[in-house]
Order: structure tokens, then sequence, then C-alpha cells
């Protein structure tokens, strides 16, 4: 094995970590499907998109001047209403339905905002300065940039006062009520329809936080929005719904991934060898399951 | 057959002969429609027969494309030379040369999309529901991302197939490739056509009703899943194979495995035309192409904002497409026995 990660093991360390930092993001991003998964049944194709919006206001931010950084409280606000928005023209018509129609839709959706954004801010790839500097470790053989662990720090923020959030507050004791019965938390009051537009619309929010995010650390462009998409359910199925640790290890353990693809197979294979281990997942899924069919037979 | 279906029949095939002479300026147009309508009745076969959404039928159509164009340009020439030289040409095919690779090529983009369906299909079409529709949208992309990154079939800058050789008349070219895609057509329908009157595609659609019952009824699923996805497999691959030929430039993501536009097409074209029928996907097409054809030039620029719009607003108000509205409205004519009495209850009911 000629490869360069096996002869230098600082750049072995490098990997992780930069993995480990990228992979906090993407359980964010993985947080926000798990939660409008749970409670309305949708899997929604546009959350990358969402993810990619949001990256883009904190771009707009920094080219006005202001400092990237405030997008993580600006865009989630914003990207909350374009939530509700998108949750009051299509999704509550398919909330119930066929789950491929759920599927369909939001692709649809997805589509729509992918074109639109590069409409509105171009085809270039992008990314916000944030001026943040690096970190070195190890005798400067490995180096972090700041805007990483920033980054980091701020999602696991933010997961944290959601979670704190849905055990304390009304609200989230609705929304879990919703995702455990809906039927049965209708009986007793919940207003079933807030409940899964507020779900919407804190999954749009958090996809703002993390877009941000990713606009200060990587880069962003329109069509990148799919690949985050495939993440996030990857990582869903992976750790199970409502499995809050399970969500964290597995968002990381996919970051880890993709930077010891990126350095052993190249650049080129990223995008392909998170696709195709989304395939390889499913189908280990599907053995183990049938395995168990069998055994109860 | 009844009388009214051979007349039907043979004025749809009479119409499709005398086409592109009666219109020498569509030929392309009536091509690429026939590719679709095959596209779509293919993608029916598992989504509204067998009920597995599939997003994935495009890997068949952009594997059928690579293999018919590079078979067609090993069978004579070094692969890797013609790659790298890109748009230009250096070789030159024959008329003879060219027909045989086609020919070669097309046996090639069947058999080769067949035997991957069938090699991966015990595993894939174990998923169910949503996992399956999502497995199979991250096989379409991830072939593409991974086709993207092969060198020596050009990689990201893309393969120039053969162009079409010189046989003295400008119309060959572009009749040529009707022709060969109306009989693709033909022979889909007729397949497609004999495979709904047998005992397989009511298999399938006991599958697609309750897979747990049909099981434990006897019936073996999976190897009708399989025998179902290796169906459309075939046809798809055929049509990826023409439809590179037809559009003589051959990109990773953008023409071949283009799941953003012809994966989603097909899915589209047999929602809006009524899945689980046979003249469903046959209808969408025509009026997805017309549409698409007539109006995408007004929207130059946006036709993706319109595509994303369609396809919402075709999912949530229309989902059962032109046929189950028909059906609906008119059941006697779709064989259901329908209760006068009934129907009366229903509407005072209403």
């Amino acid at each position: 094995m000629d490869f360069l990660v096996f002869q230098y093991p600082m750049i072995t360390v490098q990997a992780c970590l930069d993995g480990i930092l990228l992979g906090v993001l993407f359980a964010l991003i993985a947080y926000g499907m798990a939660l409008q998964w749970g409670v309305m049944n949708i899997i929604n194709i546009a959350q990358g998109d969402l993810v990619i919006l949001g990256g883009y206001i904190a771009y707009f931010m920094y080219l006005y001047g202001i400092h990237p950084a405030w997008g993580v409280i600006v865009a989630p606000v914003i990207m909350y209403f374009v939530g509700i928005a998108i949750y009051k023209l299509v999704i509550n018509k398919v909330v119930d339905r066929d789950l491929f129609i759920s599927i369909l839709a939001t692709f649809g959706i997805s589509i729509l905002f992918m074109q639109l954004m590069n409409f509105a801010f171009g085809a270039d790839v992008v990314l916000a300065n944030s001026g943040y500097g690096t970190t070195m470790l190890f005798d400067s053989n490995v180096v972090l940039p700041n805007s990483k662990i920033f980054s980091a720090f701020i999602s696991i923020l933010f997961a944290a006062c959601l979670v704190i959030y849905m055990k304390k507050s009304k609200l989230g004791r609705a929304i879990r009520a919703t995702a455990q019965n809906a039927r049965a938390a209708k009986i007793l009051g919940v207003d079933t329809e807030k409940v899964y537009a507020a779900t919407f619309g804190i999954n749009a929010a958090l996809c703002g936080v993390a877009g941000a995010l990713i606009s200060i650390t990587f880069t962003i462009h329109p069509y990148m929005g799919l690949p985050y998409t495939i993440r996030s359910f990857m990582i869903v199925i992976v750790a199970g719904l409502g499995n809050l640790p399970g969500v964290a290890m597995s968002g990381m353990g996919l970051g880890v991934f993709e930077e010891f693809a990126d350095y052993i197979l190249g650049t080129e294979f990223r995008i392909g060898s998170v696709f195709l281990l989304l395939v390889l997942i499913l189908v280990y899924r599907r053995f183990k399951l049938s395995r168990k069919r069998e055994y109860l037979k | 057959m009844n009388k009214n279906n051979l007349i039907l029949y043979s004025g749809i095939l009479i119409f499709g002969l005398a086409a592109p002479f009666l219109f020498p300026a569509f030929k392309v147009q009536l091509s690429i429609l026939c590719v679709l309508i095959v596209l779509a009745t293919t993608w029916n076969i598992q989504g509204g027969e067998m009920g597995y959404n599939s997003f994935g039928n495009i890997l068949f159509y952009g594997l059928g494309m690579y293999l018919c164009a590079s078979v067609q340009v090993g069978m004579f020439f070094p692969l890797a030379e013609w790659t790298e030289s890109g748009g230009e040409k250096t070789f030159v095919h024959t008329p003879t040369q060219f027909f045989q690779g086609m020919a070669a090529g097309l046996l090639v983009a069947a058999i080769v999309p067949t035997i991957v369906a069938g090699l991966i299909g015990y595993s894939i079409l174990g998923l169910r529901g949503h996992y399956f529709a999502i497995c199979t949208l991250g096989l379409g992309v991830a072939a593409g991302e991974i086709s993207g990154g092969i060198e020596i079939i050009g990689a990201g800058q893309g393969f120039t197939t053969p162009p079409f050789p010189d046989v003295g008349s400008l119309e060959a070219r572009g009749e040529f490739f009707y022709f060969l895609s109306f009989f693709t057509l033909i022979l889909t329908f007729i397949a497609v056509r004999s495979i709904y009157s047998t005992r397989f595609k009511l298999i399938l659609n006991a599958i697609r009703d309750n897979e747990d019952k049909a099981e434990a009824m006897g019936i073996e699923t999976m190897k009708y899943k399989i025998i179902g996805w290796m169906i459309s497999a075939f046809f798809c691959g055929l049509a990826g194979g023409i439809m590179g030929g037809l559009v003589g430039y051959i990109d990773s993501t953008d023409v071949a495995f283009d799941g953003r536009e012809m994966g989603v097409f097909m899915v589209l074209m047999a929602i809006l035309g009524g899945k689980g029928t046979l003249w469903g996907p046959i209808i969408g097409a025509t009026i997805f192409h017309i549409f698409k054809e007539g109006f995408w030039t007004f929207f130059l620029g946006w036709q993706y904002v319109a595509l994303g719009v369609l396809i919402v607003v075709i999912v949530i108000y229309f989902p059962e497409g032109i046929m189950g509205w028909l059906r609906e409205k008119y059941p006697e004519r779709f064989g259901e026995v329908v209760d006068e009495k009934d129907r009366k209850a229903q509407v005072e009911l209403k």
C-alpha cells in the first residue's frame, strides 16, 4: 500500500480530525431530517437545498460587509419562514399520502430551488471568508482552520439548545406527542397542523444554521444540495429515528469515511463514494433484516 | 384482438412509418419521443404494476449509452485514443463499420444492463417502499459520479459517439435513427402488451397490493421482481444506446446518468399518463414531450423551474394521471361492471 495516508501517520490524524469536525455538521442536518421524518413521516429530498440556501444567506451578509458568522443567527430566522411557506404550499397536501408522493414532491421542490438559486446567485463556487485563521497542532503537522472548530462548536450548541427546547417547552412536548401518535395527540387537543408546520420550520432553521456554517468552512454551489440530503438520510437510517447519540456518532463516522475516501480514491470519487456507501448500507440493512425474518419463521 | 383494436394499431403503425416523410423537420423530435415512450412504459413495469418506485432505471439507460458507443468505437479503433482525441475526428468509420458496430453495440447495450439488473436485483429489490426509492436514486447518482472519473470513457470531458457515415443522402441519419427508435418502440409495446396479458402481470399486481400475502400464497415474489426489473433494464439499455447515437455526445452526469432530467422524466411521464395502465405511459410521454418542446423555448433558462413546478403540481393534484381520471369518469370503458343503482346512490350521496 503506497497511499500517503498509511505512510504518514500525521495525515491520518489530520483526516480523522477534519472528518469529525465535518461530521458534526452532517449530524446537525441529519437531526433536522430525523425530526421531520419521525413527526411527519416525510423524507425531504429538498433538505440539502435548504442547507445551500442558508449558506447563501450567510454569503450575502459577507458580500455586504457583515461578518458571515452572524449568518448563524440570521439564516435560521429567515429559513424558519421559508420552511413554513414550503409547508403551507406543498407539504401539508402530501403529509398523509403515500410516501412516494412526498418523495417526488420534495424532489420537485429540490429541482426548483436548485435552479432558482442558480439564477439568483450564479453558478460559481463561493465561500464566505471568516478570517479566523488556523490552529497548528503536533509541531504544525496538523492544520485545523479555526472556522471548522467554530462551526463544530456552534452546531453542538444549537443541537443542545434544541434538545432542551424539545424536552421542556410546550411546543416541544406537542411535537414529541405527535411523533408518538398523531391521532391520540389530536384527540388530546394538540393542533397537529400547527405542530407539523412548526416541525418543518425548525428543520429548515437547522438547515439554515448548517448552511451558514458550511459557507464559512467549505464552499457552496447551487447544485451541491443532493449529497447533503443523501448524507443526512444515511446518518438517520444508520442511527435510527430518535437516537440522538447515534446520529452524532454516525455523522462523525461518515465525516471520517469521506475524508479517507478523499485521500485514498481521489477527490473526483468523493461524492460517488458517498452515494455508493448509501447503497451498501441499505443492502446490508436489508440482509440483516431478512435474516431476522427467517429466524422468526 | 378485436376489430377496433386492429384498426387502432394499424393506424398507429401506418402513421409511425409515414411520420418522418410527413414531418421531415421533426424527425429528431419524433425519435426522442419514441425513446421517451419506451422509458416511461418500462418504468411502469415496476413503478406502476409492481409498486416499486424506482429512480434508478437511469442506471441502465446510461449504462446502455456508454456500452453501445464504446463497443461501436472499440470494435475497430483503440478506445483510449478515440476518447483522448475528443471531438477531433482522427478515426472515421466506414458505413459498414458504423452499422456493424451499431448492431453489436445495441446488442451489448441491451444484454449487459439486463445481467446487471439480475445481479443487483436480489440485494436491491429486497428493500421496501421509500428505502428502495432512495437506494435507486443513490445508485443512479453514484453511477454518474463514478463514470465521470473513469478516463477511458472520457471522464469529465465527455465521449463523442461515432458520427454518422456519409451514405449519399442528408436525410439518412434522421431516418435511420427514427426507424431504429420506432422499431424499438414497437418491440417494447409488443413485449409489454404480451406480458400484461399473462399471469406474470397478475403476480406483479399481487406484489404491489400486498407482498407478504402474495408470498404467503406461495408465489416466489423475489424471482418475479427480478424478472420484472430485468425486462425494464433490457429496454432501458436499448433506449440508451439509441439515444447516445442520436445525441452524438455522452457526458456522465448531463446526458447518460442524468437523474435530474431523464431519470425524473420517466417517472413523471408514467404518473402523468396514469401508472399501472398499458396506454397511460404512452399518452403521458406524448403529452409531456409536446408540452416540453412547445413551452421549453418560452421558458428559456427557466425550464428547470418549470419542471420543478410541474412535478409538484402533477404529484399533488394529479397523482392518478389521465388514465386514472378517465377510469373514474367512464368505468364501463375499462371493463368494470358498474351497478346503475350503486352509481345513482353515490351521486345522491355527493
